[in-house]
């Protein structure tokens, strides 16, 4: 249906938004997830204020050990990105995941963290790459870890007045392997079940620092705690992913939803993990 | 509010309320009715248009954002004979059967065109996944597109 009646506000600077953010308030980044809610009912905002213009979320760059991604960075900006590309491979394989190249046009990586679908791929990347939020607010910015950012069904640890301004990210080092995979009916569709892989694999073929994180199986991005830490250590071999798939199980608590049963997302959840770290052996990568 | 933009090359100044979408400023304030509005939230993509070079959902997008952006629509890119080989090739294939799809189709297959000249068939079906044909005529769609990428290859050469 149309949307409901509404203000609206562009900010054009973060002091022009501390002054507009109030109640009834409701910050307008790309404006994919939130303008679909209007058309819903599903909120019914006083005013939008649109941050799309304020210069000091934007930009991708490379300082102090961290890639840094500005709020503002728009999903077609982030999956051409040079730096991200060599810093955050993982961003890069996930971009062509995410809706259909229209969306990815308007939609940005603040706003996908900030609405924290259980079942996007950013914030459970976000996760598996142990990214840091920077949030803002009048007077200051704190930071705080991904893991520790998602704190419920779309609930997030943002408080009122704050907003996300940028992302930090630790940069990939030579052995770090990346993976995303997903199963979706319909390609760009939310993921029924997803998996974002990142770990270390050394000269020795030995697994360190997994962190194996699934979306679209709980309240938020799941990192698999079991299974990680059957992997570490470990050689990467067909005994090392037939435990972690073992662990695995105890990790996950996933709800029924329109797409099938619990038992049916731990089963697709088995299979990811295999798919992942089988493409992450040396004979996959040399084929690939 | 006042909003100032240019669409399909002409700037027009219009008044809009804030819960106007892009595509319902084209339709009903400017008449521009190629566009079309389909489920209206963000999944069917008939509402394909371009803001500042790059294809948006036109219903995902508030018309009071856009002071100062370029917008082209259907109109404007049949007008600048973009995709004139595009659309016949639409026409050849049959691949506008209810028509409802088809501005949008033809926006994001420009995109293609644009930006993806060496796509495959594979690449043309994920880059057109966000539009959805309901009477499910994909194929002829996809094979104008094939066969309009494989053409302007063959010219160049």
């Amino acid at each position: 249906m149309k949307w409901p009646a509404l203000g609206y506000l562009r900010a054009s600077s973060l002091d022009e938004l501390w002054r507009a953010l109030g109640e009834g308030a409701q910050i307008l980044a790309g404006g994919q997830t939130l303008l679909a809610t209007l058309a819903f009912r599903l909120s019914e905002p006083g005013t939008l204020v649109d941050i799309t213009r304020i210069p000091e979320l934007r930009g991708i760059s490379v300082a102090g050990g961290v890639l840094r991604v500005g709020a503002l960075t728009r999903h077609a900006e982030l999956g051409r990105d040079a730096l991200v590309a060599r810093h955050a491979p993982l961003l890069t394989q996930a971009v062509p995941h995410i809706a259909h190249p229209a969306i990815r046009n308007r939609g940005t990586i603040g706003g996908s963290l900030a609405y924290a679908d259980p079942a996007a791929e950013l914030p459970a990347c976000a996760v598996a790459l142990d990214a840091t939020l920077v949030l803002a607010r009048a007077g200051g910015e704190r930071r705080v870890k991904a893991t520790e950012f998602f704190t419920g069904l779309l609930t997030t640890a943002l408080e009122p007045g704050e907003i996300i301004a940028a992302v930090e990210f630790p940069l990939a080092g030579p052995s770090q392997r990346t993976v995303i995979l997903e199963v979706a009916r319909r390609s760009g569709d939310y993921a029924m079940t997803g998996l974002a892989a990142v770990l270390d694999l050394g000269a020795d073929g030995r697994i360190a620092s997994p962190r194996l994180t699934f979306f679209g199986v709980g309240e938020g991005p799941v990192l698999a705690a079991r299974a990680n830490a059957a992997l570490e250590g470990r050689a990467l071999d067909a005994t090392a992913i037939a435990a972690a798939q073992a662990a695995l199980d105890a990790d996950l608590d996933p709800p029924a939803d329109l797409h099938g049963p619990p038992a049916m997302k731990r089963h697709l959840c088995r299979v990811l993990l295999g798919r992942a770290l089988q493409s992450f052996t040396p004979a996959t990568e040399q084929a690939a | 509010m006042m909003i100032t933009l240019t669409v399909n090359g002409e700037r027009v100044t219009r008044h809009v309320e804030p819960r106007r979408h892009l595509i319902d400023f084209l339709r009903l304030d400017l008449g521009l009715t190629g566009s079309h509005a389909g489920c209206e939230h963000g999944v069917c993509g008939a509402c394909t248009v371009r803001v500042d070079g790059e294809i948006v959902r036109g219903c995902l997008v508030l018309a009071a954002s856009l002071d100062g952006a370029e917008v082209t629509t259907i109109e404007g890119l049949t007008d600048s004979g973009e995709v004139a080989d595009l659309q016949e090739a639409f026409v050849a294939r049959n691949a506008a059967q209810c028509g409802f799809c088809t501005p949008g189709m033809v926006m994001a297959a420009a995109d293609i065109l644009a930006h993806h000249a060496d796509a495959d068939r594979a690449a043309i079906r994920e880059h057109l996944s966000g539009n959805y044909c309901r009477c499910t005529g994909y194929q002829a769609i996809v094979e104008a597109v094939e066969t309009t990428l494989a053409a302007r290859r063959e010219a160049v050469r």
